[in-house]
């Protein structure tokens, strides 16, 4: 970006030769460095006033040594070549009973990482930030007088990671992302609802001008209002259409978690030897693509080093391939898909999605609903989770309506919506046009790393509803 | 310990006039290991370090300006651009009078023994043989066809806390963890269960008990099936009712009664569950895993009762909190690390134990569902408007005992309506990881969703 100037490294190039080589004195077959610098500031209005601005910095180091089927870690927040070498000797203690001897390890040339955006959200003053918060806070309020609870939050963060192997590789990123979420609860004769909505992007300031967080707002207050009169939601399997953006969460765990690497190499996976099968119905492309500007799983190189990709892992129904990082590719004697993350310098990397999606399909969403005499529609998603080894996944409704007669009917309270990976990925019956993406948050192993997901309306035969509802 | 205590009491020694500052240091050692097929997969090891400040300007005259810092490092230029980030943060703040530090409020300590330096002392390679063994007496099972992971992890955790108004707290504790996870049968009859055992040492997991968990939970689903819709009673595991009683916890949070989101609000004094239940969170019991001596304030923890004999009785507040609802703090406030702001929360619930076993529970319900674990607790229960549906695996229960598995279903019905609905509360009181211990609890008339 023009008017950025480069940082130097975090860690200089004859630093890390000399402690990769440590890394690896008394054996091993590879090491790597995983430095991190992590600057975040948030701030949270609530109840009506601004709570807590607050500012956060980290900066280590990760060296991770393999020697065989086995890898040492050990992390330090001294970046001095000190503290790096006394990392690199815990690191390696897995590999002490292993042949040493002298190593070189030679890197390759710098190629530095710019921040990809226009503007820095450190450079902004904090009064600007906080003026959001008061911005949407208006907004939800003023949306009627059942809205009792507004939530804003702002967070930014810039992520400066370099990545060193005895292998040569030297790769650096400097990832910026900007979110904000609105919570509103409102209150009637029955009760109190919940609504929520939030933008998360890889990007800097200027998101702000692009999304108006008064449209933010008034979205999660208008979740809240419209569950106020909500009935309960059916119980046992309905044909379900989900609109288009409404969390894609669907294919995150449905398929998604079942397709990464780790899972497979270890016989945990329903998808394991499928391969080059029909697995889902032939409207389904699905495709995870850490390459896709500004989305919320977007970066230049993974923490592992390797470039982001474009992975296509079903194609019109067919498994064409799983996602993977260094450890699982160098077992299948393959290279990474750019998919290895970790949450910070503190853990150790694993396979992870970046933005998961589905390709939009050609019918008209207005008419996928027409279509569909009773059902139920899922305005937007909750959070979901998996059990990789048995395909079996939930996802909760936040805002969702029956369908009656092909229309949009009544709201509908929260529920889960539970399903087997393989059977509903068959069930898809018609995609429209009208793709979008959504942003979320990964959890897998202990570890969070910020995901997309993507789809556009689309309508399942039948999924089993835990509504209260006969 | 006492080099973060100085540290944090130096820190405080900065401040200025017209504000006050509150420092709270940590540090934190772990090792985790993790076996696989035989072979030592990872061992990982670290030390961390950070500090959280606060400053709360105290010179406009209507009320504090709060502004907050952390980072993760002790480095002494670190931790004053911290604390001059946490000044500049506070001058944006909305001036609230109900913004104040903890003082301290006379009540003592309690003097726990959380700390066993056999964490430390035990050698690594006794570790790594631990999760070896855990993994080879599951793997070893004729049945299983997969570990997925066998973990040994520990940690050593070191806290202090100073401010301006007169606190001085530490706390320290250790704690051991095994974990497995097992996956038995084929195809789409492929299941999965976990084990596993938490102690405040090494010497005190039990890994033959953890192993023989994972394999029970898993081979009991084989053959499970999608089972018919069904209104019924549902009889859940202690470990399902921890995590259920965890996330009740949060409506019982003073913060989330103050700020409007909590079903509880304005109940207090009414019959909110049956009078079977009495629900204590009870930080100074050492047998709870997040037991401590001092609060994310550094005021005493206490016994609390929440719930007695089904009447609500109170919530659990922080300092700000008990400002704003016009009472004192509970000594509750809870804090994730130097990463995080104090806030109201639970650290030790526990149901007051009845008389049954689990066995004898089944039997008085004689027909309903067993609920061995929950999935899509985060998305499908929502402690403000109180709707519960959540993904369950389990055995239906029938002839007063377990029969057939089920699979794919959910169970759903209202917090408020549940805890009105509670049939049999064990007295097989397991205490589990996380905020909350467990026992089996039956509960009526709820929705089973399937086919």
């Amino acid at each position: 970006m023009p008017g950025v100037v480069d940082a130097p490294p975090l860690i200089e190039a004859p630093v890390l030769e000399r402690v990769l080589a440590a890394s690896l004195a008394g054996g091993g077959d590879m090491a790597e460095v995983f430095a991190e610098d992590r600057q975040t500031s948030s701030a949270m209005l609530d109840d009506r006033r601004v709570e807590e601005l607050a500012s956060g910095r980290e900066r280590g180091a990760g060296i991770r040594v393999v020697i065989g089927e086995t890898t040492g870690y050990a992390h330090t927040a001294d970046l001095s070549e000190a503290g790096l070498l006394a990392a690199a000797e815990a690191a390696s203690a897995v590999a002490r009973q292993g042949g040493g001897g002298t190593r070189t390890v030679a890197l390759g040339a710098r190629r530095a990482a710019s921040p990809r955006a226009e503007i820095l959200p450190s450079e902004v003053a904090k009064s600007a930030k906080l003026e959001l918060l008061a911005r949407a806070d208006d907004a939800a309020r003023s949306t009627g007088g059942a809205i009792t609870q507004v939530t804003v939050g702002y967070g930014d963060s810039r992520r400066r990671v370099l990545i060193a192997t005895s292998e040569g590789v030297l790769a650096e990123d400097d990832q910026i992302r900007t979110r904000f979420n609105v919570g509103c609860v409102a209150t009637g004769d029955a009760g109190m609802q919940t609504g929520h909505e939030s933008l998360a992007r890889t990007e800097g300031f200027e998101v702000f001008g692009k999304a108006a967080v008064e449209e933010i707002a008034r979205t999660a207050a208008g979740r809240a209002l419209a569950k106020l009169s909500a009935r309960p939601a059916p119980s046992g399997e309905v044909p379900v259409v989900l609109a288009g953006g409404s969390g894609g969460i669907l294919f995150h765990e449905a398929c998604g978690h079942g397709l990464e690497a780790d899972h497979i190499v270890k016989d945990a996976s329903v998808y394991v030897g499928q391969v080059g099968e029909l697995v889902a119905s032939p409207l389904v492309t699905l495709v995870d693509d850490g390459t896709v500007a500004g989305e919320w799983g977007n970066y230049a190189v993974d923490d592992e080093g390797r470039p982001a990709a474009r992975n296509v892992l079903i194609d019109h129904g067919v498994l064409t391939d799983y996602m993977w990082d260094y450890l699982r590719a160098r077992k299948e004697g393959r290279v990474s898909s750019g998919n290895g993350r970790r949450q910070s310098y503190q853990h150790l990397p694993m396979v992870r999605m970046t933005n998961t999606y589905l390709l939009a399909g050609e019918e008209d969403p207005d008419e996928v609903i027409a279509q569909t005499p009773r059902g139920v529609y899922v305005a937007k998603l909750g959070g979901g989770q998996v059990n990789t080894a048995t395909g079996d996944f939930v996802f909760g409704t936040s805002e969702a309506y029956l369908i009656e007669d092909g229309r949009i009917t009544e709201p509908l309270r929260d529920a889960n919506l539970i399903g087997n990976g393989p059977d509903v990925l068959r069930r898809i019956e018609v995609v429209a046009t009208d793709f979008a993406m959504m942003p979320g948050t990964c959890g897998k192993d202990g570890q969070s790393v910020p995901v997309g997901c993507g789809q556009a309306t689309l309508r399942i035969t039948g999924v089993t509803i835990g509504g209260t509802a006969a | 310990m006492s080099d973060l205590l100085r540290l944090a009491e130096d820190v405080v020694g900065r401040a200025q006039r017209g504000e006050e500052v509150e420092a709270y240091v940590a540090r934190g050692q772990d090792l985790e290991v993790r076996a696989y097929d035989g072979e030592v997969e990872s061992l990982a090891s670290a030390t961390t370090s950070g500090i959280g400040i606060r400053v709360l300007l105290t010179d406009a005259g209507d009320g504090g300006r709060l502004g907050f810092a952390w980072a993760g490092s002790l480095d002494e230029d670190v931790v004053a651009a911290t604390l001059t980030e946490a000044r500049d943060n506070a001058t944006f703040a909305t001036p609230d009078s109900d913004v104040v530090f903890a003082e301290p409020d006379g009540v003592a300590a309690a003097t726990l023994d959380l700390w066993d330096p056999a964490t430390a002392g035990t050698p690594t390679e006794r570790k790594v043989a631990m999760a070896l063994e855990l993994e080879r007496l599951v793997r070893s099972h004729p049945q299983v066809r997969q570990v997925d992971s066998a973990d040994y992890g520990d940690e050593r955790v070191e806290v202090a806390l100073a401010s301006t108004t007169g606190i001085r707290a530490t706390n320290r504790r250790t704690g051991s963890f095994i974990s497995v996870s097992a996956i038995v049968g084929e195809g789409s009859d492929t299941h999965t269960g976990t084990g596993f055992s938490v102690a405040r040492s090494p010497e005190g997991l039990d890994l033959d008990a953890a192993a023989a968990d994972a394999i029970l939970r898993s081979t009991r689903l084989l053959g499970a099936t999608k089972a018919a819709s069904a209104r019924l009673t549902v009889v859940f595991d202690p470990r399902v009712v921890s995590t259920l009683l965890g996330v009740i916890s949060s409506a019982l949070s003073g913060e989330a009664v103050v700020k409007g989101r909590s079903f509880f609000a304005d109940r207090v004094g009414e019959e909110v569950a049956v009078a079977t239940v009495t629900l204590v969170d009870d930080p100074t019991d050492p047998r709870a895993f997040a037991a401590t001596a001092y609060d994310g304030e550094g005021l005493a923890c206490r016994r609390n009762v929440l719930i007695e004999e089904g009447v609500l009785r109170g919530f659990l507040y922080d300092t700000v909190s008990a400002r704003r609802a016009g009472t004192a703090s509970t000594g509750s406030a809870v804090r994730g690390g130097f990463a995080g702001t104090p806030g109201a929360g639970c650290r030790a619930l526990t149901l007051r134990p009845g008389e049954l076993d689990q066995k004898e529970i089944l039997a008085r319900v004689g027909a309903g569902v067993y609920v061995q674990s929950v999935t899509g607790v985060h998305s499908g229960v929502n402690p403000v408007s109180g709707d519960f549906s959540v993904g369950i695996e389990g055995l239906m229960i029938r002839d007063g005992g377990l029969a057939e598995p089920v699979r794919e279903v959910t169970v759903a019905s209202t917090l408020q309506r549940m805890l009105l609905s509670v049939v049999h509360i064990g007295g097989d009181v397991e205490w589990l990881p996380g905020i909350a211990a467990g026992q089996t609890l039956a509960v009526a008339d709820m929705q089973l969703s399937g086919s």
